[in-house]
């Protein structure tokens, strides 16, 4: 009887580490695989012929202009949001302008990038999934070799580089979004003066908190690009398979996004 | 010449092209059949470079394609035309600029020398005045016919049909083998179709070869096929339900 069970427990072990290491190895495989098209992408970014400019401003155009309301609505209530959040605190100890200075600190180094990453990831990382998972299915992709073209250069290039240019652009956009939400809640409902609340927002900020918040946007913009991008080309099974493809690169995309954000935050605070 | 020597390819565990063997003279028109998903497509796309054989040699004029890096490859293909099964048209791109993608991203040509080389090629597939129109506004038909445009373009020496008259009426159908034909004629180049359409393989054909069971177990003219004894062949140019092709089904099902 005890040995029936030890038996039995033995083998339910072997089936949770099997399991596990089979999730591992295919995370492993996962990585590998995104790290090589990475690779793919920064070698034919700068190999001769260059991409053709035209190309990479309509992505820039679709990723940065097209994102500007979407972008400045989060940014805006984020900022108010964050500004009334800091009044029910600092009211009780009287320090009403510092609000001015938490929503500028909390935006540029935190708020700013992230949910800028995580608009885009769900605008633009959807839309690009979508799009090139469509392209896959409907083997345009493979009419483009047939073309000798290269699909790497021709569709993943363009948004790749788009992203890492209008992402970081639209952080600063937001940025400055935020703290104009801040300034609407501080100046016009809690009265501070418009003088103080500018003076509080600017003077205590240093030049590290708006490089920590680039250098967060320049991460999460690569995220988002391969991921959507390796996820569009390697999409199979038609309709339903774009439909599954698309909503795993955003889940991921906003994983990841998080979890670089909390890597991020912790070397900036105990190594800069 | 096209020659395919014993080449094998394995997807998933499973066997698609066992030891596959097909020469394609020089300006000959190829027709490869066989039932919906015997590796026909595959085939093709390893006859372009798409794919890469397990093991087996293809070779393009005596130059083993197996064996080429990339850049090369894209060399190659620049001899290539290819029509898709699905058209493969780029949705975001309207039909001149499908039409002339290859000459825009390829060579120095002058807007207007492309442009002009567009409107002969949708003229010789008949189909003039629809450049500015987008993929989604075509039918079927029209989408196939602007593939062949694009397929042309590049004046290639070699074109590859992917099923031209699948998912199309019989009138468009018999419109695609005119010009499948007219095409062989005016230009003179190599041609392998692949379909599963008799009255289409019997038209384009100057031989025919059936692909089965990942192999090649037949090939003739179309009036050797016609008149073949191989019974897999006869069943399925004959279209029969009976016959060794769906009892050899029924036994793997019943496995």
């Amino acid at each position: 009887m005890m040995h029936n069970v030890g038996k039995k427990i033995k083998h339910t072990q072997d089936k949770w580490f099997l399991k596990v290491g089979r999730g591992l190895s295919d995370f492993l495989i996962y990585i590998g695989k995104i790290s090589i098209l990475l690779g793919e992408t920064i070698r034919w970014t700068f190999s001769k012929p260059l991409v053709k400019r035209k190309h990479i401003f309509s992505q820039m155009a679709k990723v940065g202009v097209d994102s500007l309301p979407i972008v400045f609505l989060t940014a805006l209530f984020t900022g108010i949001v964050l500004a009334l959040q800091g009044a029910y605190q600092m009211q009780k100890i009287d320090a009403r302008a510092y609000i001015a200075n938490l929503v500028s600190l909390s935006m540029l180094r935190e708020l700013g990038p992230v949910l800028t990453a995580l608009v885009v990831a769900g605008r633009i990382g959807a839309s690009i999934t979508a799009e090139l998972g469509t392209m896959r299915v409907t083997e345009q992709i493979d009419a483009l070799e047939t073309l000798a073209t290269n699909p790497i250069k021709y569709l993943i290039v363009p948004r790749f580089v788009a992203i890492m240019i209008m992402l970081p652009l639209l952080t600063i956009y937001a940025d400055l979004i935020g703290i104009m939400g801040g300034y609407i809640v501080g100046v016009f409902k809690l009265g501070i003066g418009s003088r103080v609340y500018m003076n509080m927002t600017f003077d205590p900020l240093v030049i590290k908190d708006f490089l920590t918040g680039i250098a967060k946007s320049i991460c999460f913009a690569a995220l988002i690009g391969i991921i959507s991008c390796y996820q569009g080309f390697a999409t199979e099974g038609g309709a339903e398979g774009v439909g599954r493809f698309t909503t795993f690169s955003v889940v991921l995309s906003f994983i990841m996004i998080i979890a670089a954000d909390c890597v991020f935050t912790a070397l900036f605070f105990f190594a800069f | 010449m096209i020659e395919i020597n014993n080449i094998h390819k394995v997807f998933h565990g499973k066997k698609v092209l066992k030891s596959v063997d097909l020469t394609v003279q020089t300006g000959e028109t190829m027709v490869v059949i066989g039932c919906s998903g015997c590796g026909k497509s595959v085939l093709l796309k390893h006859i372009i470079g798409l794919l890469k054989p397990d093991s087996g040699r293809i070779s393009i004029d005596k130059e083993d394609i197996t064996k080429m890096d990339e850049k090369q490859l894209r060399h190659l293909r620049m001899r290539f035309g290819m029509l898709f099964q699905s058209s493969a048209l780029f949705d975001s791109l309207n039909v001149a600029e499908n039409v002339a993608f290859s000459l825009m991203e390829h060579t120095d040509l002058d807007r207007k020398v492309i442009m002009h080389k567009v409107r002969s090629c949708l003229s010789l597939v008949g189909l003039s005045g629809i450049e500015h129109s987008m993929p989604s506004e075509l039918s079927g038909g029209m989408k196939k016919r602007v593939g062949l445009a694009r397929a042309i373009c590049v004046d290639p020496q070699i074109v590859l049909y992917d099923e031209p008259t699948t998912g199309i009426d019989p009138i468009m159908a018999d419109a695609i083998n005119d010009l499948i034909r007219d095409l062989q004629d005016k230009l003179k180049i190599t041609s392998i179709v692949v379909t599963h359409d008799m009255i289409s393989a019997y038209k384009v054909a100057d031989r025919i070869a059936m692909l089965y069971e990942g192999r090649i177990i037949e090939v003739g003219t179309p009036n050797q096929i016609k008149n073949t004894s191989n019974p897999v062949v006869k069943q399925f140019i004959t279209g029969a339900a009976e016959g060794p092709i769906t009892h050899r089904e029924a036994a793997l099902e019943e496995n």
